[in-house]
């Protein structure tokens, strides 16, 4: 008997003679069977679907990447790794064991960095909600915190009073680098001269070691000329610091903020096209350093904060298809197993999907929705992949950033994650929530412990 | 279902339809169905010929069936239809 052939959904589509589209993004049906040497089948049928899994190697890629973009420009360079971007703590140690140190913004968030083993003189705590707990904390610590408010700023000097102990401090500082929205909720305004005064106040208080300045200008910037505004400002006031007070700053902090290749949803190329390497970023910082005046042997560090670009890119979300159906207005509605409480970028990007078998080159248009019986649970609005059938899988490229750590328990539980390491083997490094998990906190009175129906 | 017998089809899916000046693409499933229905060949021969040419079951093929000619339809590509 001869062999059956491969089976592919019968479509039809239209051809229509309009415009092109001048961007001719390409469609994906290209599989991605593989994520570095781990089969995307085999991770499925050992780990379940949906699964984040995370490639060591090319966060490993990323981060040394960076660092040699920003080190051969620039001699004094510090990364430290930003908790909030992804704080699974297996990602937060490949980072660590890269040399980076750690950054937070919240009092959970520096006990995981000191749970892993991060030495507290190398956690930058920033944030805008730091209690008096939080800060003695810090301050007993002798961690480096970034003041946001002048609220805090005034805790911080009564606090060391308290404590008799310097605090190692650096503003954050907002700031006009060209872009729009401007950022100017963290911090204290450049143009303004209000971070002028909270570094008079820091100085003239004496309580406080003015160590550093930070800013945090924007997210997924796509333009590297502001950071060199950026830096250009910050640069100028350590300056000012040096000649009005003869302090020498450490450091000068640029934050986060690089885009990763991520399309935002409205944009009309692919993100992979239209944001900027990250040598850009680092030629723009390291130019505006340079020249700013600062002696050689005076140069400060250039601390960075960067998540996104270097996490981004290193996580997949392996799915599996639900079923199919057809809408009123004839479009195809392909239903998916992961939804907006898990892929919570979904919000603010297109992503970017990949069949993981082989189909031919015939596509469909198709609305992507997740599993939640929720009208909002929309992955991709409009998304051209080929056939897909019930229980066929598919690949969401670029979701190591801000997923894990956004993602909601809300109507199911969460996926595992896993590492493929170096040498294509796959671990758990967060296990499938259990509805146990999801109970731990709860209590029930004991007048509602019984009930008959 | 029937088929308008004016249309064209070419071994590479492209469907055209004197009628309307529509043109069309269709995958090799897709043009392998439209070829039987235009061969007179009821929706149960179109099944029962699937499972034996491919690797599939019986329920997928009548569920992609029942959608496929919804599609048909919508494109007005049945006789009955103009």
């Amino acid at each position: 008997m001869a062999q059956k052939k491969q089976y592919e959904r019968p479509i039809i589509k239209p051809l229509n003679t309009g415009l092109m589209n001048k961007f001719g993004t390409k469609t994906e049906y290209a599989p991605v069977k593989m994520i570095d040497g781990a089969y995307v089948k085999d991770l499925i049928k050992e780990y379940g679907s949906p699964l984040f899994v995370l490639s060591e190697r090319k966060i490993r890629e990323n981060i040394r990447n960076a660092k040699r973009a920003f080190e051969t420009r620039y001699p004094k360079v510090q990364f430290a790794w930003s908790y909030k971007t992804n704080y699974l703590n297996a990602v937060c140690n490949i980072f660590h064991q890269e040399g980076s140190w750690g950054e937070v913004v919240s009092i959970f968030e520096y006990k995981k960095a000191i749970k892993n083993g991060v030495p507290p003189e190398k956690i930058l705590f920033n944030g805008p909600d730091k209690t008096d707990d939080d800060l003695t904390i810090a301050i007993n610590n002798n961690s480096c915190i970034h003041i946001d408010h002048l609220d805090e700023l005034y805790r911080v000097i009564e606090l060391a009073g308290e404590l008799h102990k310097k605090p190692r401090v650096a503003i954050r500082v907002n700031m006009d680098t060209g872009i729009y929205p401007m950022w100017d909720r963290f911090g204290f305004n450049y143009e303004n001269g209000q971070a002028w005064d909270a570094i008079n106040k820091i100085i003239a208080s004496g309580k406080l070691d003015l160590v550093g300045l930070h800013a945090h200008i924007g997210t997924f910037m796509l333009s590297a000329k502001a950071y060199g505004v950026a830096a250009s400002k910050l640069a100028d006031l350590a300056l000012s610091v040096k000649r009005m007070f003869g302090i020498k700053l450490t450091y000068i902090d640029l934050g986060g903020g690089f885009a990763s290749k991520n399309t935002l949803k409205g944009s009309f190329q692919i993100g992979a096209d239209v944001t900027p390497e990250i040598s850009d970023y680092a030629e723009e910082i390291s130019t505006a350093l340079l020249n700013a005046g600062f002696p050689t042997e005076d140069l400060p560090y250039l601390y960075l904060e960067t998540g996104r670009a270097l996490v981004d890119d290193a996580g997949f979300l392996l799915g599996t298809v639900i079923s199919n159906k057809r809408l009123s207005d004839g479009r195809r509605a392909t239903i998916m197993d992961f939804g907006v409480n898990i892929l919570f970028t979904s919000f603010w990007y297109d992503h970017k999907i990949s069949p993981a078998q082989d189909f031919s080159h015939h596509t469909e248009e198709s609305v992507l929705y997740g599993p939640l019986c929720m009208n909002i649970d929309v992955v991709r609005e409009n998304v051209t992949l080929p056939p897909l059938m019930a229980g066929d899988q598919v690949v969401v490229h670029y979701v190591g950033a801000y997923n894990i750590t956004q993602s909601m328990q809300f109507i199911s539980t969460r996926p595992a994650v896993v590492l493929v390491d170096m040498k294509g083997t796959p671990h758990v490094i967060k296990r499938k929530e259990t509805i146990e998990d999801v109970e731990l906190g709860e209590k029930i009175p004991d007048y509602l412990e019984k009930f008959e129906l | 279902m029937k088929i308008k017998p004016n249309l064209a089809v070419n071994e590479t899916g492209f469907l055209f339809n004197p009628s309307t000046g529509d043109s069309f693409s269709l995958n090799p499933t897709g043009q392998e169905i439209l070829t039987l229905f235009k061969q007179g060949k009821s929706d149960e021969e179109v099944i029962e010929h699937m499972t034996q040419e491919y690797m599939i079951d019986k329920n997928t093929v009548e569920k992609d069936l029942y959608d496929f000619k919804i599609m048909l339809s919508n494109y007005k590509l049945g006789e009955e239809q103009n």
